[in-house]
């Protein structure tokens, strides 16, 4: 399941959509919308995606994490739009034998859809509202690290 | 001539006032060639030149990349999903 949606996330979901019966563990990241950033008071996020070319970067990362750890499966599902105080923006599920490597390709999957993933996020804030990331001069593929800001 | 489809994006998109357009350019026209145009049309995203990567037909493509009729090609800013 590799999918941009408009609608809130269920976790639930998500994460049966990679259980299977050789799996020991599944584990689920969730990015939700913080009420700070930077010394602002958050009020929402906005997010705005490629979704054709968002879903096949996404597919690509779940490929990554299969060929890279001993995982299952890979789940990965971005809202766009509005996304409230709270509320996630983003859910990964990852299932395998065994923790260890289950935990390891699911930070591998967030960090790398932050990097690569046509998805970009405005951030309304008391007093106005940015792009967050268009100010930093960060560009694919040589900013490798993504800024620490916004919705984790 | 080669036909393609630009797509804007985020703070691309608001400062070109305009999601999608369709562009026209000489035969072997590049990335590159495309964008230089696209900026003469559109002031605002000149400063913008350093930070935008370009994706052609929905795969990450650099700017030596010569285009083809039909062509979709997308500009995007620096990505903060997540």
């Amino acid at each position: 399941m590799f999918a941009i949606v408009s609608e809130p996330i269920d976790a639930v979901h998500v994460a049966a959509a990679v259980s299977r019966p050789d799996a020991g563990a599944i584990v689920t990241f969730l990015g939700t919308t913080r009420d700070h950033n930077d010394g602002r008071r958050v009020t929402r996020l906005e997010y705005e995606a490629y979704p054709e070319m968002a879903e096949a970067e996404m597919r690509r990362i779940g490929a990554e994490a299969c060929a890279r750890w001993p995982v299952a499966a890979v789940a990965i599902v971005h809202r766009v739009g509005v996304v409230p105080v709270g509320e996630a923006s983003v859910v990964i599920a990852v299932a395998a034998a065994h923790r260890g490597p289950a935990f390891e390709a699911c930070r591998f999957a967030i960090d790398r859809l932050k990097e690569v993933v046509p998805i970009w996020k405005k951030e309304h804030f008391e007093g106005g509202e940015v792009w967050i990331g268009s100010q930093t001069g960060q560009v694919f593929p040589a900013g490798r690290s993504a800024p620490e800001t916004g919705g984790r | 001539m080669v036909r393609v489809r630009v797509l804007f994006f985020a703070l691309l998109r608001e400062k070109a006032k305009c999601s999608e357009v369709e562009w026209t350019l000489p035969s072997a026209a590049t990335v590159g060639d495309l964008w230089e145009a696209v900026q003469a049309a559109h002031p605002p995203l000149a400063p913008l030149a350093g930070v935008v990567s370009f994706a052609v037909n929905r795969e990450y493509s650099d700017r030596g990349r010569v285009l083809h009729d039909g062509d979709e090609v997308a500009l995007i800013p620096p990505v903060s999903g997540g």
